[in-house]
């Protein structure tokens, strides 16, 4: 049986670093750590000594990681030289994953390749993840300015909130424009008639 | 007239004004091009973004495409710097305790004399002195390596630490690194938020120390000509017209928005400038030219640049220094530049390669046409630096 390889991810945000682990934990018994904080990110990884090394893209501390890929002196471990230098497909699937990875001088590609495959598929799934939230917001968002711009006209003009709505629609349509744009003029409009 | 978009990727410092400013002052638009500036938070991001093809373009450090060139980074397609885009614009600071002793030691830190500086601080430090720099590959690590070398402090007694710029104030303050060498704002950030004190600017240490270039993937530059012109052509210009000291202000205030670097302009406006703010105690020091973006020549990216820091990079990586400077000196694209250049009328030096750090002051020389002037260029030591003849190979794309 082949030796346990170890994994560290740093990643300050434990809802994207869990589904990493959970990813990674599928591919069998690795030793998996997870560090958050930025300040000693250097010591730490010094004293777990991992064979691979994961990190958001975007994250400031690539910088920090970048000289200890550098730093291996001939008396210790022969560390790092990012993502397996030999397959550039692979370093540009991680890049437009938005991961980066650190991997240990030596490592067998086919003992990386799985790891990093299933980091990439969870990196992606976060960024769909992320995606999906930033667009519920909006809509939430969109919602309610809705509703405030129903209020206005209902107000105004003395009709009911199915009325109202179908003005608005009406109106966007008219313009070409979204009724949650229609909406936000609206609300905006009506603050600066109104006094104060 | 048709426009065409161009990712530019940006680290939040003083010296991405030509970047902001072309896309700003409409200097990108002249040129057909609008401009999507995307601020990053590393430097290590911004290399990969570009040879992954997520940016066309990318406001880098100036020995970065040369480790690059010395297979000192990951596997990425070939990138290639087209010119460079400041000179100067680093400082140099010290922590609390480094500048009592300093002061007792009677230095007045008149924030311009490397010597005197470099001797003060030996006197004053004793053991290993932790000095923090943004990346392994800078020109902050160039500058406080031949600083401190040639002040006497022995190889082993400075550990150059990596810290992420925004972070240099906190890590000076959590006793993380004793001094550091930062680019603008983020020294004069760390004087006021207290603890700092800024005892030189780079260019105290070398005259004209080339810090951002703008660099390409060599196959963008290579079948994409016309952008390629079009956006150097347009950074170039943004440069001149960040040269006039009358619109330095003006930069100041757009470059510190929130969508780009997101502090008080007042911050900005120091290094921009070059009047800064020494100490919390409010010493102001007057450095003329802190940072030049185009003035004297200064965006020529010379391939004895790229040599001299190839030389110094390989020996300290154990590589041959012969096969690093040949290998480094054809990322810096001087045919580009006078390709591109020409016509908007860039001075073009005779050579593409020159002795360097030979000017010791500002001087006048033969150009493509007619004459230029070279700014000064020479190391506080003297130290000159004689690039091999370049032995071109046929283009290749790694």
């Amino acid at each position: 049986m082949e030796k346990r390889l170890s994994i560290i991810i740093v990643e300050p945000d434990p809802e994207r670093a869990l589904p990493i682990v959970d990813g990674l934990r599928e591919l069998g018994e690795h030793d998996i750590r997870i560090i958050a904080e930025e300040t000693g990110l250097a010591r730490q990884i010094a004293e777990f000594r991992p064979d691979v090394v994961l990190i958001d893209l975007a994250n400031p501390s690539r910088d920090i990681l970048e000289e200890l890929a550098l730093a291996s002196g001939p008396l210790e471990r022969p560390v790092a030289m990012f993502v397996d230098r030999s397959d550039e497909q692979l370093t540009r699937a991680a890049i437009e994953a938005g991961l980066s990875a650190y991997v240990v001088d030596g490592l067998r590609p086919d003992r990386i390749k799985p790891i990093l495959d299933a980091a990439i598929a969870r990196f992606h799934m976060i960024q769909r993840m992320r995606t999906e939230l930033a667009a519920t917001r909006a809509a939430l968002e969109e919602r309610k300015i809705i509703d405030r711009a129903k209020a206005v006209l209902m107000k105004a003009r003395g009709i009911d909130e199915e009325a109202a709505y179908a003005l608005l629609r009406k109106t966007a349509m008219d313009q070409g424009k979204r009724v949650a744009d229609i909406a936000q003029q609206l609300v905006m409009a009506a603050g600066l008639l109104t006094c104060r | 007239m048709q426009v065409t978009r161009l990712r530019l990727g940006y680290l939040p410092l003083i010296d991405a004004a030509p970047l902001i400013m072309a896309q700003e002052m409409g200097f990108a638009a002249e040129e057909g091009l609008a401009l999507e500036l995307v601020r990053l938070n590393a430097w290590a991001q911004a290399r990969d973004m570009l040879g992954a093809g997520l940016i066309e373009a990318a406001h880098m450090l100036v020995p970065m495409p040369v480790a690059q060139a010395l297979g000192l980074g990951p596997r990425l397609p070939a990138m290639d710097l087209v010119m460079f885009l400041s000179q100067g614009g680093q400082a140099f600071a010290i922590n609390a305790a480094l500048e009592t002793r300093l002061r007792a030691g009677g230095h007045g830190f008149d924030f311009a004399d490397a010597r005197a500086a470099g001797l003060a601080l030996r006197r004053a430090v004793s053991g290993v002195l932790r000095v923090g720099v943004p990346f392994p590959f800078s020109t902050q690590s160039e500058l406080v390596r031949h600083w401190l070398g040639a002040s006497g402090f022995a190889p082993d007694a400075v550990e150059l630490v990596t810290v992420p710029p925004p972070r240099m104030a906190a890590a000076l303050a959590m006793g993380e690194v004793d001094a550091f060498c930062v680019g603008e704002p983020w020294a004069s950030f760390a004087v006021a938020q207290g603890g700092a004190a800024l005892l030189l600017p780079g260019r105290a240490i070398w005259a004209a120390p080339p810090e951002k270039g703008l660099v390409l993937r060599r196959d963008f530059a290579a079948s994409q000509p016309e952008l390629t012109g079009a956006l150097m052509r347009a950074l170039w210009r943004a440069g001149r017209w960040l040269d006039d000291p009358e619109h330095r202000g003006s930069a100041a205030e757009i470059i510190s928005r929130p969508e780009y670097l997101d502090l008080p302009s007042e911050l900005a406006g120091r290094g921009l400038g070059g009047t800064l703010m020494i100490s919390s105690g409010g010493e102001l020091r007057h450095a003329p030219d802190f940072i030049a973006f185009n003035a004297g020549a200064a965006s020529f990216p010379w391939r004895s640049i790229a040599a001299l820091l190839a030389d110094r990079i390989a020996r300290r990586q154990g590589l041959d220094p012969d096969a690093a400077m040949q290998a480094a000196m054809g990322h810096f694209r001087t045919d580009l530049y006078r390709q591109h250049l020409r016509a908007a009328g860039a001075s073009l030096p005779g050579a593409s390669s020159r002795l360097e750090g030979a000017l010791k002051a500002d001087r006048m020389v033969p150009a493509e046409k007619g004459q230029m002037i070279l700014r000064a260029d020479a190391f506080f030591d003297g130290q000159t630096f004689e690039p091999p003849p370049w032995r071109p190979e046929p283009l290749s794309r790694n």
